[in-house]
């Protein structure tokens, strides 16, 4: 009981070291890449008696402007959802993390550990769930400020991502379809199959429409370029005018740990998970744990090798989306405001219906 | 009758209206950027000479290339025996589009020479640097030829620039007495007195 207790203790602390170092070195990528695609160098200036670390010491010296710096609150606002808006905004991006399998199950010390920290078998509602109550920290932030602004920037904001979550989770019908489950476990485990043999049956082969509705709506959802009007940096004045220091502090690493959240739900859903293609352990091989190529030849490999190989394939699949969504962000001009809503509501959502029709139709047909 | 210039537009194709291939042009050129770059810092970092690929300057350690006719700060040039060049004849408060020089004028204790400048004062957050002072000075006594770039304070005063200073502080370089030497902005204290020239 204690041990069960422990482990998962132990497996909580390790997601949320994972996604704050996650968001906190993503602070750093993003200046980095985008200097790197402009041609630029990015911040550099910041240094501990002379390291500068190639300006990651920059991202400390912002966490530590960001502490110090008054945190004001507007004093006609409603004080107390004011104070609770960006917690309300941040928290759910973590949870949602808590439904994501990381890692295959391994023993160890003779328990069985599944790096999840929680298997539910409606996961994917559980992320759409939680994707949404982000809506509320955004909304709340808006309305508590007590500033005109802020608040059309709130809803603004709430507009945008619950047109957008409805994309999502239309989009998302189309692997659970597929996949006949809704439990990401299962899902990750029915993407380590072949199709005819040689495909690996990943949810971007065998639901590529999908895909391409899944990852913009992502996009939007978590309020990043093409779709970051919610914000709009310094350009259009959005829900957090009114924080300062640590609370807007919070929404910016909010924002950051989406990206590694989302980064790893496309990878559970569409990315074949921590899977390796062609790569099985003994329980999937009846007892030969290795890579089985599809032309017949055979590689064996130790079971903690495997293990170990495929939590590196799940990392490396996470920081190449993480790297791709900022990339995406220093590549594409922003949509306008309506352009945005024609885009979610008259090409995407028709999109994501037909692929749900579709994706229906052939599987009746394939069934008969 | 009223012309009409009729505009072409260009409708969209489909391919450009379906955005995607659009959008993966774009990430071409970025991901070129972004790898090419990367790539060329790895290359330095390792010791290879490989191009620089960033145009910054990173300004304090390196200034940039400052070009023999760049107009900086100005300054007022000096007679060998120290005293004001200028003859207070005001062609430059005349010519100044921003109304930003005040001469007063009063008698030259120097026989030869009528007028000089009692006070001569430049406000330089109204100049536009526009050099026009200095072509219109028929003494040649006046010059932006300081070499100074970064021209900043924190109080107005600062820019209020008087006589003294303009024939003190601004004794700064110039590509005409050292040539070759302002490149990388060498600033070097200007001898009046070893010059030749001038009254
Ligand atoms: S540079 Fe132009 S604006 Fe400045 S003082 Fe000379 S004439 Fe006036
Ligand atoms: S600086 Fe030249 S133009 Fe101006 S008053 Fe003196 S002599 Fe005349």
């Amino acid at each position: 009981m204690l041990a069960e207790f422990g482990i998962v203790l132990g497996k909580i602390a390790f997601v949320l070291f994972l996604i704050l170092n996650g968001a906190g070195i993503l602070t750093w990528v993003e200046r980095k890449q985008g200097a790197l695609i402009s041609d630029r160098i990015g911040a550099n200036r910041a240094s501990i008696l002379g390291i500068k670390l190639w300006g990651l010491i920059n991202s400390l010296a912002d966490a530590m402007k960001l502490a110090f710096k008054e945190d004001y609150s507007p004093p006609r606002g409603l004080h107390f959802l004011h104070s609770i808006a960006p917690a309300i905004a941040m928290f759910p991006v973590f949870l949602t993390f808590a439904v994501i399998p990381f890692g295959p199950p391994i023993e160890l010390w003779g328990h069985h550990i599944r790096l999840q920290i929680l298997n539910l078998d409606i996961g994917v509602l559980f992320i759409l769930a939680f994707g949404s109550i982000a809506v509320y920290g955004s909304m709340i932030a808006g309305w508590a400020s007590n500033s005109k602004y802020a608040l059309l920037g709130g809803m603004r904001t709430s507009a945008q991502m619950i047109s957008y979550e409805i994309i999502l989770g239309l989009a998302l019908i189309g692997p659970i379809l597929v996949f006949g489950t809704m439990e990401p476990a299962a899902m990750v485990n029915a993407q380590n199959t072949l199709l005819w043999g040689w495909l690996p049956r990943w949810g971007i082969v065998v639901q590529p429409l999908a895909f391409l509705l899944f990852l913009p709506a992502a996009l939007a959802e978590g309020k990043r370029a093409p779709f970051d009007m919610p914000e709009g940096e310094s350009e259009i004045i959005g829900y957090f005018t009114e924080y300062s220091g640590m609370r807007w502090g919070m929404f910016f690493l909010g924002e950051l740990a989406e990206i590694v959240v989302l980064s790893a739900v496309i990878t559970t859903i569409f990315l074949g998970g921590y899977h390796i293609p062609y790569l099985y352990d003994a329980v999937e091989q009846a007892g030969q744990a290795g890579f089985h190529f599809p032309w017949g030849s055979y590689w064996a490999l130790g079971d903690w090798t495997v293990a170990i190989l495929r939590i590196i394939a799940f990392a490396l699949k996470v920081a190449f989306l993480m790297w791709f969504q900022i990339q995406v962000r220093w590549t594409f001009p922003r949509f306008r405001y309506d352009q945005l809503m024609r885009v979610s509501w008259r090409e995407m959502m028709p999109a994501a219906l037909l692929n749900i029709g579709i994706t229906g139709l052939i599987l009746m047909l394939l069934k008969n | 009758m009223i012309d009409v210039k009729p505009v072409n537009r260009s409708k969209l194709t489909i391919i450009q209206n379906s955005y995607y291939p659009e959008l993966l042009k774009g990430l071409g050129v970025t991901m070129r950027h972004f790898f090419g770059n990367l790539a060329r810092h790895t290359g330095r970092a390792i010791g290879l000479k490989t191009k620089d690929p960033m145009v910054t300057i990173l300004y304090p350690e390196k200034t940039r290339h400052i070009a023999p006719r760049w107009r900086g700060r100005h300054r007022l040039m000096t007679r060998p025996d120290g005293s004001p060049r200028c003859v207070a004849c005001m062609m430059c408060e005349t010519a100044c589009p921003d109304d930003c020089i005040k001469i007063t004028a009063g008698e030259s204790p120097d026989g030869r020479i009528e007028k000089y400048p009692v006070a001569f004062e430049i406000d330089l957050l109204r100049c536009c640097f526009c050099g026009l002072c200095v072509e219109a000075c028929p003494e040649d006594a006046i010059r932006m030829d300081s070499g100074y770039v970064a021209l900043g304070g924190v109080t107005r005063s600062e820019f209020y620039l008087d006589r003294d200073f303009l024939l003190h502080n601004s004794e700064m370089t110039t590509h005409a007495q050292f040539p070759g030497e302002l490149d990388g902005m060498v600033v070097k204290r200007v001898d009046l007195s070893k010059q030749s020239g001038g009254h």
